[in-house]
């Protein structure tokens, strides 16, 4: 799986440019402060997660003042966020452009072969990981994730139908992972966003679904959906009941119930390439700061999110794996573009 | 009646006089969102939505939705006067608006297209106030299949009613059918006809391309003919609005169909679009102007803007009571919700009574506010029409492209929206209709997805579109629809095989 013998050597690289920078901006020593307004482009279209976190984080910043020049958020979301990648890939050494990146990071290249990775940016942070719940109809018999397995099992290929979010992308995955952990096909019908995929779960026109938290919360307290389990290697921590009595924290890990799948997904902000550290050192700060504020730590928990924050060399490192994951999950289940 | 009380409550809350000034604040940034082409609702709500946060969530959304309800408002005014539909759904509004205000009555047109707006938002939030519940339930049985159904019922009550030849009607739409699909597509998460470049694989959008067929392609014609608008006797008399509310009580019937068609529409959630579109298309088949239509008929101005209102008004409903937006706007709404700590769903109405009764309060109140602050300025819209055109032109050339790059900030769509300009202008020169190319572009892609994830869902078995009577009826419906011609045709030779002036519907 891991073939990393080339990794040391972009990171001896990237260590050498950025102490090469560090020498440089000593000298100039003057703090570095963005001239003019900032962009923050988010890959996707309006009304999505990364949008929804984006513009929570330009609202905390303005209702805070945690920035002298304005932050503007703009959709690039053509070609699966490619458009987007492919603006800040081209904007190289612009320090007034941030973007907010999903799990198409890793996906959109590999599937569609549009030319760009995560190394043709400057990682800046990782804000948050978004997690995966397994949701069933509530009116369905299926009590557990081993529950469904079966029925899985025993109705044979293409008997369930998996909605998710999009084609060849993270629901996508977790269906193919799950398809291979079961030995069983299921159908996988695409839908625009994670809202309709829920509603579709609720209507019962498919059986199950893998919404992040905030998507199908309201349908879960409403008690119309039910959650089997959710895609991580622990449980999630937020212990307030939310539907009769259950909190998120009751929730089983799949690994628990017996399959063995962990997925997240990455809610990260990257800048273009050629940035300089004290460039990337501002943006950390303001960003640490958004998450110290009330209203992000109320967003955090409304939809259970992984709170995780990295930076620098640690995030690089996440990104190396979270790649190679993509990879050969993509690889294994038939989703690479051929080039 | 327990709605009625909450209502009142819902007053109460709206009774704020903050809450009164950001209502008033927002319908006017909303009249001027939809004035510019591009700035569409959507993208206005947005830019807005974090300037929201230090206020209350009941203050916020009241605000945002008067943009929204400006919005609405405002995109007739563009498409009346210029020919330019400010927003997608005023698409419909220019196919008789724009005739209308040539023949020097704008001043009718624009009070039309306010009036209908006002109607079918009154009627939408009616259904609101006092059926959400029931609704809520109706809008989670649309599968894929509901939803195929449902696009298929608007191209077919649209097409195949047209005067223009079946051929020209048929490559108009397939160009639009083409044109929808560059970009990614969805089921498969390909790019297609993209050719490599970068600027392709964000597709089409809908709005450049329909400000440079209607906006740019009209310049070029009135240019060829003269350098003068037609509309520029326009009477401006403040009367204007009188003498056309004495006309309107005779098309009760398209308002009624255009408010249900609207409501339907908006739950659904199909959205204001092709809302507009199928209302206008259903009032010209059965409209005793129907064959005028298309020349300047009051009544076709009235037909798409009661749908879009009462749909852009509807698509609120799913949104609160199941979190699934009815409208690219209502998306933004929704994650302003989420951002103010509300949880849209089923339990909104239980345990946020004070917002959900004030917004819906809000939205009887925007809608009145809205008729009033639209409707003075009549005279003012219809007196640009006097502005000599070689003065005018320039201006509106500058605000189409203003429009054109605001939709995705990229410099390239004002190229695409002059290309557009000029097929618009070839099209109109050799008597293509423009309308079936527009549907296709903004309804295809849609169409599409919803019919392969029905035969995702079906197995690739037709027979998916009669499984149940809810799709079953509406499929059918639009297959009669769709062979219309044929059998009114049939109809006619049964009944008189005589009768020399029976209006001849041609497919």
């Amino acid at each position: 799986m891991r073939k990393s013998k080339q990794s040391p050597l972009t990171s001896t690289v990237l260590a050498a440019s950025i102490l090469a920078v560090a020498g440089w901006s000593t000298s100039a020593r003057a703090e570095w402060k963005p001239t003019k307004t900032v962009e923050f482009i988010v890959p996707a279209g309006t009304g999505g997660g990364a949008d929804q976190m984006a513009r929570m984080i330009q609202g905390i910043i303005q209702k805070h003042n945690l920035m002298a020049e304005p932050l503007v958020v703009i959709n690039k979301g053509g070609g699966a966020g490619a458009e987007g990648f492919l603006d800040v890939k081209g904007s190289k050494g612009d320090p007034n452009k941030l973007i907010i990146t999903l799990s198409n990071l890793f996906t959109t290249p590999l599937a569609t072969g549009v030319p760009f990775k995560w190394t043709d940016m400057t990682p800046v942070a990782m804000l948050a990981l978004d997690e995966f719940v397994f949701w069933v109809n509530a009116k369905s018999p299926y009590q557990s994730a081993s529950d469904y397995i079966s029925a899985i099992k025993a109705g044979g290929p293409n008997k369930m139908k998996m909605g998710g979010t999009g084609s060849k992308q993270e629901d996508q995955i977790i269906t193919a992972a799950i398809e291979q952990t079961t030995g069983v096909k299921m159908t996988y019908v695409p839908y625009k966003g994670g809202g309709d995929v829920a509603a579709q779960l609720v209507g019962q026109h498919i059986t199950s679904s893998v919404n992040n938290p905030i998507e199908a919360v309201a349908q879960w307290r409403a008690g119309e959906l039910r959650p089997l389990c959710v895609f991580d290697t622990q449980r999630l921590p937020y212990k307030e009941p939310i539907a009769n009595g259950k909190a998120w924290s009751d929730i089983p890990t799949c690994k628990e119930a017996g399959l063995d799948i962990g997925y997240l997904m990455l809610r990260g902000v990257f800048m273009p390439p050629g940035a300089t550290q004290e460039q990337v050192d501002y943006y950390v700060g303001v960003l640490q700061k958004v998450r110290e504020t009330p209203e992000w730590k109320d967003f955090m928990k409304t939809g259970a999110f992984n709170t995780s924050f990295m930076t620098g060399k640690q995030f690089e490192d996440w990104l190396k794996k979270a790649e190679e994951t993509h990879r050969s999950l993509m690889e294994k289940a038939g989703f690479v573009a051929k080039s | 009646m327990e709605a009625l009380s909450s209502l009142i409550h819902g007053f109460a809350v709206l009774s704020d006089p903050m809450n009164i000034l950001y209502m008033f604040i927002g319908i006017f940034l909303g009249v001027l969102i939809g004035v510019l082409p591009g700035l569409g609702g959507a993208n206005g709500v947005a830019i807005l939505l974090p300037l929201t946060f230090s206020m209350s969530p009941t203050s916020a959304i009241i605000m945002l939705s008067s943009i929204y309800w400006g919005a609405l408002f405002g995109g007739a005014i563009t498409s009346v006067l210029f020919n330019i539909p400010g927003e997608p759904w005023s698409v419909a509004t220019t196919f008789d608006g724009y005739p209308l205000a040539q023949k020097g009555r704008a001043g009718a047109a624009l009070t039309t297209a306010f009036t209908g707006s006002f109607l079918g938002a009154f009627v939408a939030t009616l259904l609101l106030t006092f059926l959400a519940p029931l609704i809520a339930k109706f809008a989670l049985q649309f599968g894929p299949a509901e939803f195929f159904a449902v696009y298929l019922l608007t191209f077919c009550s649209f097409v195949g009613m047209g005067k223009e030849s079946p051929f020209k009607v048929i490559s108009s739409m397939m160009l639009g059918f083409a044109l929808a699909a560059v970009g990614l597509d969805t089921v498969t998460g390909q790019l297609r006809m993209t050719f490599g470049t970068v600027e392709l694989l964000r597709g089409f959008d809908f709005l450049v391309a329909v400000i440079g067929l209607f906006g740019v392609g009209e310049i070029l014609l009135t240019m060829e003919e003269g350098l003068a608008f037609k509309g520029k006797t326009a009477k401006i008399n403040p009367k204007v609005v009188l003498e056309t509310w004495a006309e309107l009580p005779r098309y009760w019937v398209t308002a009624v169909r255009g408010a249900m068609v609207g409501c339907w529409m908006g739950i659904t959630p199909g959205g204001a679009t092709p809302a507009s579109f199928m209302s206008y298309g259903l009032a010209k088949r059965f409209s005793r102007n129907g064959a005028r239509f298309g020349t300047g008929e009051v009544e076709g101005v009235l037909a798409p803007e009661t749908a879009a209102h009462a749909a852009g008004t509807s698509a609120l409903l799913p949104m609160l009571t199941l979190g699934i937006p009815g409208s690219p706007t209502a998306a933004v709404l929704l994650g302003g919700l989420l951002i103010w700590g509300l949880q849209p769903g089923p339990l909104l109405f239980v345990e946020q009574r004070d917002f959900v009764w004030g917004l819906i309060a809000s939205i009887y109140m925007g809608n009145i506010a809205g008729l009033i602050v639209v409707l003075t300025t009549v005279p003012l819209f219809a007196a640009i029409l006097r502005i000599p055109f070689s003065i005018i032109a320039p201006v509106i050339i500058v605000i189409c492209a203003v429009g054109a790059y605001t939709v995705h900030n990229a410099l390239l769509d004002i190229s695409i929206m002059l290309i557009f300009g000029v097929l618009g202008y070839v099209f109109k020169k050799l008597h293509y209709p423009l309308a079936p190319l527009v549907l296709a572009l903004v309804l295809g892609d849609m169409a599409e997805s919803s019919f392969r994830q029905a035969m995702l869902v079906s197995q690739g078995s037709l027979t998916i579109f009669w499984s149940n009577p809810l799709v079953g009826s509406i499929v059918t419906l639009a297959l009669v629809m769709l062979s219309w011609p044929v059998i009114s045709l049939f109809l006619q030779k049964l009944r008189s095989p005589r009768k020399p002036d029976a209006p001849v519907v041609a497919g």
